[in-house]
């Protein structure tokens, strides 16, 4: 195996899907005004979870038979939320970068489809508790008891057979290559929040070992469910709330104030090109991705962050991107609002940037649309590039005050944007960085 | 010119938890599939599958306390990877630098504990509205749930608990591209390590779905043979007679590394990775591509890489083996066949094919990284093993598929498949290392 000469690599088109809406200018105008997603859940009654808050995108705003063609349609019946909304994301994505395929229209693809593949980060979905539990309850005894043996005999024929087809992880990349007809490399990538960022690492290193020109790559998850709000609670990572204060204070990253998180639902897909790609199609790129860095944590428990991870992961980036802290306009921390993630980020970050850090900007996404698991290292990436090509950093919500990083609460400022870090460590010890560059910088 | 070795091997399977002791028991044809003891299968349509058996990972890792409970899929993964480690010599080497040495899985998620998600799903039905009442479901998920099993379901736990293992804190990726998984995670861990990002990359994969949900979940997709005899001869691949796939379960764990990084600590590479496919069918969901065109692509990608014309005649293939993906299911050993002949041409007849799960089941994430230590067993060893239970032959299949009897044979180049539920493909292609 030999590896080709490294190209530049750039993001051509954004498509992102969250609690405030779907596309990147609902979510950037929001958070330019520093509008919220966040309220109480309202897919089912949370009163019986201490944390009853998430960033949930309302039922009627996103219908995904109406944006996949007519021969997927049928396919549609398979999909879990988070399929849904990753083939959304990726119509977006693909509607962006002003491409045709399969997808879009009966006219040739722009790119060979043998040349597009696609890596989407995604969660452990969850199944939906009211479809097994129809089925579950068929095999109920009489003293309340589960009849395992009914449920093999006659139970299971109540579950509608390709049950299992909705909650496989890889079926986001799946339905997406159906759609798109993309027949390049395809991979899923299950690392919890650091997911978007290691599928654009590999959709990056497809392109540039030459197996690919372009990848449609990023990644989404739905945690607004029962079993996946549950699975969170288990982390002590959740704020507790019922929802009936200011959800703008809810999530307050980096604050020595901050009681946790919140979920939410929604993600991003980009279109990843290699710029001799895009140039020659005559794409318009949002940014360069300049460098990449991923790294484990080695710590006492998967919940746990490790500061040298996120330094190492930053500082591989930048060797790449060939540029010091200096060189750093805009960073986008996971910034979750876990207390103790936050201070470890912190310690990571200052690692680099030394009390430099407190004059580089922060955009915090997680108070806005919730923590989106899978979903959210792309939701980063594309606010990121929005920021970078606005040359405007929106608003951010919190506290009032944060010690040793510019991470509190404000107003949207228009400044000079050459490049953003965007940096996230994830539950399970996967941490990635990269660094976005505009394009000519 | 960066290559990438192979170092180190280990892993737990259905057939044994040693290399040498599955080794044997495949050139010798045998089956490890059984009855299900993990939970009552009896009223299944599916009561037999291929279990790992007398596997305590507590004497797999250095201090068990480190690791908290780990779900089973991260015990299997614990198990394999210290027999690599330990065969790789990077467990005595001082040397190492950690930042360099990372971890590239496809593993799956954690075993869900069936008993008390029925439990809680059925005792918070409300009939009237006909779905969970979400307040009790909440209740009695808080009583019945152990907390720490459900975050060991994430599919990147392994990950972290090979990680607290070796110390590994380079680049770390966990895939879950359903049963291609463990062979896209070694062929991308060869790419991080060709693109010069890390020196050692643990790789490999694990799963379990040996649960009463999994079992359910294949069974109501009819990919699940429900023979009705004895289990030994259930899973038989390329047979007119095969009637879907045996569930397995277990991991395989490599060490990679770059040639340099091995020779300059004096590391004995076992053979070399030099080719990588991967590809999409971008077909259906629930069918392949009728063409073998997703596979077949995997296949001549990874051996372009490899740099081998695997389709011109000749007397003595460049392959010597082919590890099918072999599921014994209709459509994958009609259309794999199809696809091998897509990508090998004229030469498909002369390479010896065979398929393990004839004798293990299918170890769905974790297939491919056993199926590709079997590949270089084959090419240490000269030694090719059977694909079991090849008794009647289907006419439509006329490849060599090494039935039922393993096979002396000079072995110095192999192709491992893999393909994914919803059409995601992967091809390595690895060689007798030649320095």
């Amino acid at each position: 195996m030999s590896q080709s000469d490294n190209n530049k690599v750039v993001i051509s088109g954004v498509g992102v899907i969250s609690a405030l809406g779907v596309g990147i200018d609902p979510l950037w105008e929001a958070m330019l005004e520093g509008q919220t997603g966040l309220k109480r859940i309202e897919r089912f009654d949370p009163s019986g979870f201490a944390s009853q808050v998430a960033g949930e995108l309302a039922e009627d705003e996103f219908k995904v038979r109406k944006i996949v063609p007519k021969s997927h349609r049928k396919a549609t019946k398979v999909m879990c939320r988070d399929t849904e909304l990753a083939v959304g994301a990726a119509a977006l994505a693909v509607e962006n970068a002003g491409i045709t395929t399969a997808g879009t229209s009966d006219d040739p693809p722009t790119i060979d489809p043998n040349r597009v593949g696609c890596h989407i980060g995604a969660g452990l979905i969850s199944a939906d508790v009211n479809e097994l539990g129809a089925a579950l309850v068929t095999s109920k005894k009489e003293d309340g008891s589960f009849d395992l043996e009914h449920w093999g005999s006659e139970g299971m024929q109540n579950l509608t057979p390709l049950w299992l087809l909705k909650y496989l992880p890889n079926m986001l990349a799946c339905h997406v290559t159906i759609v798109h007809d993309c027949r390049g490399p395809s991979n899923t990538i299950t690392c919890c929040e650091a997911s978007s960022g290691l599928s654009i690492a590999e959709s990056r290193r497809v392109i540039q070992r030459g197996d690919a020109d372009a990848c449609l790559s990023g990644g989404v998850e739905d945690r607004v469910n029962p079993l996946a709000l549950y699975r969170q609670h288990c982390t002590n990572r959740l704020t507790e709330t019922d929802g009936s204060g200011d959800m703008t204070q809810v999530v307050r990253p980096f604050a020595e104030d901050a009681n946790g998180t919140v979920i939410g639902e929604g993600g991003g897909i980009l279109f990843i090109e290699s710029e001799i790609s895009c140039n020659k199609r005559g794409g318009s790129p949002w940014c360069t991705i300049e460098g990449i860095g991923c790294r484990q944590s080695f710590t006492d428990t998967p919940l746990d962050a490790d500061p040298h991870a996120i330094e190492s992961a930053i500082g591989k980036a930048m060797s790449e991107a060939q540029c010091t802290p200096n060189d750093i306009d805009l960073i986008v921390p996971l910034g979750s609002g876990i207390r103790k993630i936050d201070s470890v980020e912190l310690e990571g970050l200052t690692a680099i940037f030394g009390e430099a850090l407190q004059n580089i900007p922060t955009i915090t996404t997680i108070p806005f649309t919730g923590n989106c698991m899978a979903g959210n290292g792309a939701i980063c990436i594309g606010v990121a590039a929005k920021a970078i090509n606005e040359q405007t950093i929106p608003a951010r919500l919190g506290s009032e005050s944060t010690i040793g990083i510019d991470a509190a609460k404000c107003c949207a400022i228009k400044t000079s944007i050459k490049r953003v870090l965007v940096v996230t460590p994830s539950e399970g010890g996967q941490c990635v960085a990269l660094i976005l560059g505009r394009v000519g910088t | 010119m960066t290559r990438v070795v192979v170092t180190g091997m280990g892993w737990i399977t259905p057939l044994g938890n040693d290399l040498d002791t599955v080794w044997k028991r495949m050139c010798k044809g045998e089956s490890a599939i059984a009855t299900i003891e993990r939970f009552d299968a009896s009223s299944f349509p599916t009561k037999f599958a291929g279990q790992v058996r007398n596997f305590d990972w507590t004497q797999y890792v250095h201090n068990a306390a480190d690791h908290h409970e780990p779900a089973m899929n991260s015990q299997f993964a614990l198990g394999a990877a210290k027999q690599a480690w330990e065969q790789s010599g990077l467990g005595s080497y001082q040397e190492l630098n950690h930042d360099r040495a990372g971890i590239y899985l496809g593993a799956g998620e954690g075993v869900l504990d069936f008993s008390a998600h029925s439990m809680i799903d059925t005792h918070s039905w409300n009939v009237e509205d006909g779905k969970v009442d979400a307040v009790a479901w909440a209740k009695f998920a808080t009583a019945q749930l152990d907390e720490w099993g459900e975050v060991e379901q994430e599919p990147n736990m392994p990950l972290w608990h090979l990680a607290r293992e070796y110390e590994l804190r380079g680049p770390a990726f966990n895939c879950l591209t359903a049963c291609a998984a463990s062979t896209q995670a070694i062929g991308e861990a060869t790419s991080v390590l060709l693109r010069g990002d890390a020196d050692v990359m643990l790789a490999g994969g694990t799963h379990t779905m040996l649960h009463a949900l999994g079992i359910t979940g294949f069974n109501r997709l009819t990919a699940l043979s429900t023979f009705d005899g004895d289990p030994q001869k259930a899973s038989k691949p390329f047979s007119r007679d095969r009637g879907g796939f045996v569930m397995g379960e277990g991991s395989g764990m490599l060490v990679l590394e770059t040639l340099e990084h091995a020779i300059a600590r004096g590391a004995t590479p076992l053979a070399e990775i030099v080719g990588f496919g991967s590809s999409a069918d971008a077909y259906r969901i629930t069918d392949l591509h009728p063409e073998g065109r997703g596979p077949a692509a995997a296949m001549n990608n990874a051996l372009s890489q490899a740099g081998i014309d695997a389709k011109t005649a000749t007397e003595n293939p460049p392959v010597q083996y082919i590890s099918a993906h072999g599921t014994s299911t209709q459509e994958n050993d009609l259309i794999e066949t199809m696809a091998i002949k897509l990508a090998f041409g004229d030469n498909a007849p002369n390479v010896p094919i065979s398929s393990i799960k004839s004798m293990m089941g299918h170890l769905i994430a974790a297939a491919g990284s056993v199926e590709l230590i079997t590949c270089i067993m084959s090419i240490q060893t000269n030694m090719l093993v059977p694909t079991i239970n090849l008794d009647n032959p289907d006419p439509a299949l006329d490849l060599d598929y090494i039935p039922n009897t393993a096979r002396e044979a000079q072995v110095d180049c192999c192709l491992s498949n893999s393909f994914g539920f919803g059409g995601q493909n992967n091809t390595l292609v690895v060689k007798r290392f030649n320095p």
